[in-house]
């Protein structure tokens, strides 16, 4: 099965793409012609620079639309989502009281540099996160939420002290990478102390991806727009998955 | 536009503000800080890093015994002056070589540290007059446009990236440029020094970039015909050293909170209640705008229940600030557009409370702070929104407009982001100039029923935190349902007890009461203002 599509604009298969950026350059007409230019290197056809001008001594601005020559078989495509266990507070409760028995232990914080907590404290306070209560609010888990700037090994040492079962990294602060090197020193820690197979390991943030927070030894990546109660779904299911498995062994 | 303001509540809340202040003000005036005594350092002309990279006012500081710490560091610090016959600099780098130690002058009677420090300490007050004259002269001959000021960010952690940015967007319309921080600069003891290119999400505050930014803005406002201010963070563990650097160096404006470090950094709150004093006490003197951070009560917790919380702050903040010498016209209250947009007459609550913060403080300039909570991947809805944001603050006479970016949830601003930015705030505030004169309010709508409910709420806070004491209320987590412990947090142990015979030079100098009238009035010409 494959089914190939492109950009839809207004007509089936006609590739419409729209495009901005700044070029370092003054602008003339001769700039307006290197973004064309710029957009034909790119791959894009049809290209028309519906606007440009100057934004500043030494650059300008342009806005593009064009077309695109290339499709993409969306029947093949692998992102898998951890976003996928529907389920109310009461029901994810009641799931862990009837199959774990005990309440969780979760602990959350904003790891390195970072200072962004509005992430985490949509997903843990009690209050939430568009109308979806935080795990704060759940009967059956115990919340720790650590704040910002937590040192990797501070949290590692709070995992392993207070017997937690599911960590949650929050990343906000992208740049030059700072994310993806705190995330892998946290999964890689977690390994070296040999505790990562004890708790179910989360990172979430505006630019976290399921796909890419598997990449890094987590077991769950949520972005934008998470509700906490689809992180609480995973937390328990995943849990609970693991409790069956270990008493068939 | 004018609300319906109860002024007499506005003035219990003005009395309650004082009750709440003044208890801690008595505590401060008994306490220093290690960051306050660098900053006398600094002041003095103290600079540089020691052979192990360590900045030397912390060195010198740091070599204070702990019997010596409660007297200050200008008595030790002079003593060795009028020994050695160094000025403060060369005093400086030959104790951060370890060819002097502040213990081995010991004996030196204190009239003779005194008479040593004097001619530094003027020199030292000379040269914020310089600035600050400096400052005036140029805003007269290259007078900035009217407000709201349109204030943005320059944060690639290369502060020569910085400048190219900051004039780009001087270009664009920018009146204000604010060089973002380092994330986590401001848990750090000491200020970094020398010019920096790494840094993660926004550039160390550091002397030298000061400096570069500076002549940077200098330079693109000669070609425009307009001031630019510069704008950094006198916040976190270093409040009063970032302080005395930005009175150096004529930065304009400075983000100056008088709780921000404690409920959202978890600095210690002793720590910050006395550096906050002496840095605004600084910023005073030199005719910087403080920035206070309410902004930070809208986005940890819900924006429309936060609301009374942001008007206590402000009055707190106002409270601190008058205490410090700061006048209205350098009191940058803070506030922000961060109630959820999905809320039916989300607009009308937020004309309300930037209109309200109007009224009660009149003189002061403004600081109104962009959506951030709710804005998403989606640009073309956040710069929908920032365009409500602009027109909000320009019919309620905002005096400082920090502009919001369409890619605010996104990455630090791109240089176009700065520019598209720019262009949405000055379209809106064109086009709707006037349109606040021409509204008039409907008596008991919604707006000034909002407006009531807010300062009625702020109130009750206000009677709450006064019956318990700010420092027990911030642990029982009055403001934005954070809780802080007196003497938890980062920073406690450089808060120490002054001994009777502690000596500040600077502060002696700069004390509120101590400025006579013709100094006042020559401040008032001399200061940046930018009430509407």
């Amino acid at each position: 099965m494959s089914k190939l599509v492109k950009p839809y604009g207004d007509t089936q298969n006609d590739g419409k793409v729209q495009l901005s950026f700044t070029l370092p350059v003054e602008w003339s007409e001769s700039a307006d012609e290197a973004a064309r230019q710029l957009a034909g290197k790119m791959g894009f056809t049809d290209v028309q620079v519906v606007d440009g001008r100057p934004i500043a001594s030494g650059f300008s601005f342009f806005v593009l639309y064009a077309s695109t020559p290339e499709a993409i078989d969306v029947e093949n495509i692998a992102a898998p989502s951890a976003r996928t266990h529907a389920m109310s507070m009461e029901e994810i409760d009641e799931l862990i009281a009837e199959r774990i028995g005990r309440k969780l232990r979760i602990a959350g914080a904003c790891i390195g540099t970072d200072a962004h907590t509005v992430g985490i404290d949509a997903i843990l306070n009690m209050k939430g996160y568009k109308g979806d209560y935080g795990l704060e609010r759940y009967r059956m888990f115990e919340t720790f939420n650590l704040g910002s700037q937590i040192a990797v090994e501070d949290l590692v040492r709070f995992t392993r002290e207070h017997r937690i079962d599911a960590l949650l990294a929050s990343q906000v602060v992208t740049q030059k990478g700072s994310d993806i090197k705190n995330l892998t020193a946290l999964s890689e820690l977690l390994e070296a102390e040999g505790v990562r197979d004890d708790v179910v390991l989360i990172c979430g943030g505006p630019r976290v991806t399921n796909r890419l927070a598997s990449e890094l030894g987590f077991d769950a990546g949520f972005g934008r727009g998470t509700l906490p109660s689809e992180v609480a779904a995973f937390i328990a299911v995943t849990l609970a998955d693991r409790q069956r498995l270990a008493a068939r062994r | 536009m004018q609300l319906n303001v109860d002024r007499e509540r506005v003035a219990r809340c003005r009395e309650l503000a004082a009750a709440i202040v003044a208890p801690v003000e008595a505590f401060i005036a008994a306490h220093s800080t290690v960051s306050v005594e660098r900053a006398v350092l600094r002041l003095l002309g103290v600079d540089g890093v020691t052979p192990q990279e360590v900045p030397i006012p912390n060195a010198i500081v740091d070599t204070l015994p702990p019997a010596q710490r409660g007297r200050g560091v200008a008595l030790a610090f002079g003593k060795a002056l009028a020994e050695t016959g160094l000025d403060p600099a060369a005093l400086g780098e030959a104790m951060a070589l370890g060819r002097y130690t502040l213990a081995e002058y010991a004996q030196t009677p204190e009239a003779a540290a005194r008479g040593a420090l004097r001619p530094h300490v003027e020199a030292a007050l000379a040269r914020i007059d310089s600035q600050r004259d400096e400052r005036a002269a140029r805003l007269e001959r290259l007078p900035q446009l009217p407000p709201p000021l349109l204030y943005v960010i320059v944060a690639s952690g290369n502060i020569y990236e910085d400048r190219t940015a900051a004039m780009a967007a001087a270009e664009a319309g920018a009146q204000v440029i604010a060089v973002i921080r380092s994330t986590g600069q401001s848990l750090l003891d000491f200020v970094p020094f020398g010019p920096t290119t790494e840094g993660f999400g926004g550039t160390y505050a550091t002397q030298a970039n000061f400096r570069i930014m500076r002549g940077a803005l200098d330079e693109i406002a000669e070609r425009l015909g307009r001031y630019v201010m510069l704008t950094n963070y006198a916040s976190g563990l270093c409040m009063p050293e970032i302080a005395a650097m930005a009175a150096i160096e004529r930065l304009d404006m400075l983000l100056n909170d008088s709780m921000y470090g404690i409920l959202f950094r978890d600095i210690n709150m002793k720590r910050t209640f006395i550096d906050q004093h002496f840095s605004r006490m600084l910023n005073a003197y030199s005719g910087i705008i403080i920035n206070t951070g309410e902004d930070n009560y809208l986005t940890t917790a819900d924006a429309v229940d936060q609301a009374p919380a942001v008007l206590a702050s402000q009055f707190i903040n106002e409270e601190f600030a008058h205490r410090a010498g700061l006048p209205d016209r350098q009191i940058g209250l803070g506030d922000a557009y961060e109630i959820n947009p999905d809320l039916e007459d989300s607009f009308l609550y937020q004309v309300a409370q930037a209109q309200l913060a109007r009224e009660i403080f009149p003189e002061a300039s403004l600081k109104y702070m962009p959506p951030t909570k709710h804005m998403t991947g989606d640009v073309f809805k956040g710069h929908l929104i920032d365009a409500m944001f602009n027109l909000t603050s320009v019919i309620t006479g905002q005096s400082i407009h920090l502009c919001g970016m369409l890619t605010e949830a996104i990455h630090t601003p791109f240089l176009g982001d700065r520019a598209l930015a720019l262009e949405n705030a000055r379209y809106v505030m064109s086009t709707a100039r006037h349109l606040g004169d021409e509204i008039v309010l409907r008596p008991g709508g919604a707006i000034e029923r909002r407006a009531e409910d807010v300062l009625t709420a702020c109130e009750a806070l206000l009677q709450r935190v006064a019956a318990m004491g700010l420092m027990n209320a911030i642990e029982s987590a009055a403001f934005a349902d954070i809780s802080r412990a007196p003497e938890g947090g980062r920073g406690f142990e450089g808060v120490f007890a002054r001994a009777g015979d502690y000596w500040n030079p600077f502060e002696e100098a700069l004390r509120p009461s101590s400025f006579d009238s013709a100094q006042d009035d020559k401040r008032r010409t001399t200061s940046a203002s930018v009430s509407a």
